[in-house]
């Protein structure tokens, strides 16, 4: 066995494998079909300071090798994660990460705080990136003005390890990295799903109720391990790499690109075991190749 | 986290194709072995099927669970072609695999009464989860009828099978079987029902649902909304209810008629 353990800022991860926010649920939805404390981590749905409805169905439409979401951040706020979600998850036995949805950036502080009660966070990600809320999130996550003010804002009120989730709908993904990597963030994880639309041409009218959404899935996966190339050649800070990866050898992709972890998303939803799978794919990977330290292979590219 | 059950509720396992059954042009009925027993399946409740014939179709498709016996790890499921994913099921041959993720989402609830009038209604495909749940309820000493809708005699599926459970009354939109209009213009319904259990095409189950707060009958209803994800995760199948957006996929597919918001 290879030793596969990274560390993300002080986060320390058993494997480099997590689930993406909102392909996962909060951990036991996949409980019946794999063993949640053989990932590196969980990254449970994007939480903001209340309640939201998420956008009107329909949000979601298949697309070639992937799909497109417009959920919205449909979720019950912090209080409800930390009163009736957190005490069911937090022996699961990996590392929760709890990424972090807003509207303003006192919005985003706000969850940061309320998630300081609870000790076994040891991280957040935070979402700049969703594409599919009309204030905020994307907003936020397309200028580097934007992307600074929340990470400066956030590394003021959270003391633990703090992950920028960027947006890959930008003109150039590396100033954003590197605007987040200046106020403090401990790490960046990319990406956040493609804008994307789709038409239902014998009914003419789009797919999703909100015209576009965001695209996941392997078609995404070229773009996305490109970005993450060119972030980890642009920032200090470790860079958690995601975007269509189906196996051990697309999160190899990623690692080998720069990622010291990745992110296992859409893939859930074809087979809810994928992400235990990659675990002891990337491990077959190494004892066939020698490999002692998943370490010697990150960014070796 | 392991699931502390021995027997988790839900699998995911490749089953063979013991049959592949044309019914018609449109339709076919896949019986499905798995190598061992299942979890319980209550009716109304679905698997997610995955189609690796299809190379254009990327996610799983829900598929009601037409009918069970889980002791033996045997299936069927009643497909009707709608686009590539389902094309490439119903060409499945004897002898192949395919993965299916099951048993899926809640199924419906039991009449109050013993001697409740139960009138299982479906409408074309939907049938599928009316013949499990009328072979669950004759079993359990209820007395089920059937009100089973389509557009043409040929599209009236699995007709023996429902006569050997209970009464059956039909109606087609080209009067070819049965009374000529909608399930809910049959005579039927002009009688006593207690339950009613549907499940077709939405405007059907609209106007099922309105014809049964009208006659005072409890009503549920299977939805059919797209999915991705099939337990709860992605939150894309979700159906605006009395309570805010919930998850077909998991609260659902069966609906009591009171939760939704189709009469607002």
């Amino acid at each position: 066995m290879a030793r596969l353990s990274v560390n993300i800022g002080s986060l320390q991860l058993k494997n480099p494998v997590m689930t993406a926010s909102g392909t996962f649920g909060y951990g036991p939805e996949f409980a019946d079909f794999m063993d949640l404390s053989t990932l590196g981590g969980i990254i449970v749905k994007g939480t903001t300071l209340h309640a939201r409805e998420g956008n009107d169905y329909p949000r979601m439409a298949e697309t070639p090798s992937g799909m497109l979401n417009a959920v919205g951040l449909q979720n019950k706020g912090v209080n409800y994660f930390a009163e009736k979600i957190y005490p069911g998850i937090k022996d699961c036995g990996t590392e929760v990460i709890v990424n972090v949805s807003g509207a303003t950036v006192s919005d985003y502080v706000g969850v940061a705080e309320r998630l300081l009660d609870l000790d076994r966070i040891h991280a957040i990600e935070v979402n700049i990136s969703c594409p599919n809320v009309k204030q905020g999130g994307m907003a936020f996550g397309t200028t580097a003005k934007g992307a600074a003010s929340v990470t400066a804002a956030l590394r003021k009120a959270w003391d633990r390890t703090l992950i920028v989730k960027l947006s890959p709908n930008v003109t150039d993904i590396t100033e954003i990295a590197r605007a987040v990597e200046d106020e403090g963030a401990d790490s960046v994880s990319l990406i956040n799903t493609l804008m994307g639309m789709a038409v239902d041409v014998e009914h003419r009218r789009p797919c999703l109720s909100t015209v576009t959404g965001g695209l996941s899935g392997p078609a995404v996966r070229p773009v996305a391990v490109r970005m993450v190339w060119q972030v980890a050649k642009a920032v200090k800070i470790p860079v958690i790499g995601l975007g269509g990866i189906t196996c051990g050898r697309d999160a190899l992709e990623f690692l080998m690109a720069g990622a010291t972890a990745v992110e296992v998303g859409t893939a859930n939803f074809l087979d809810p075991a994928v992400s235990a799978k990659i675990v002891d794919e990337i491990n077959d990977y190494c004892s066939r190749n020698k490999i002692a330290d998943i370490r010697e292979i990150i960014g070796i590219i | 986290m392991k699931n502390n059950s021995s027997n988790p509720a839900k699998v995911v396992c490749d089953m063979t194709v013991e049959a592949n059954t044309p019914l018609g042009q449109l339709y076919g009925l896949l019986a499905l072995r798995a190598d061992g027993p299942l979890p319980a399946i209550s009716a109304g409740q679905f698997a997610q099927v995955r189609i690796d014939r299809s190379k254009t179709t990327f996610l799983r498709r829900p598929i009601s669970i037409c009918t069970a016996d889980a002791a033996s790890g045997r299936i069927e499921l009643l497909v009707r072609r709608a686009g590539a994913g389902t094309d490439a099921l119903l060409a499945c041959e004897p002898g192949e695999k395919v993965n299916l993720m099951l048993p899926l989402g809640r199924g419906f609830s039991r009449p109050a009464k013993r001697d409740a009038k139960a009138l299982l209604i479906g409408g074309g495909v939907g049938v599928a989860p009316m013949l499990a749940l009328g072979l669950e309820l004759k079993a359990e000493g209820y007395a089920p009828e059937f009100l089973l809708g389509a557009r043409t005699a040929a599209d009236l599926l699995l007709l023996d099978r429902f006569e050997a459970i209970g009464p059956v009354h039909l109606t087609t939109d080209d009067g070819s079987a049965g009374t000529r209009g909608v399930v809910t213009a049959h005579a039927r319904l002009q009688r006593p029902v207690d339950n009613i259990y549907c499940c077709g095409p939405k405007p059907m189950m609209v106007a099922v649902a309105k014809a049964a707060s009208r006659i005072g009958a409890s009503c549920e209803v299977s939805l059919e909304n797209m999915m991705a994800c099939g337990v709860g995760a992605c939150l894309c199948c979700v159906e605006k209810t009395t309570k805010g957006n919930v998850c077909v996929c998991t609260e659902g597919p069966v609906f009591n008629i009171n939760q939704l918001t189709w009469q607002d």
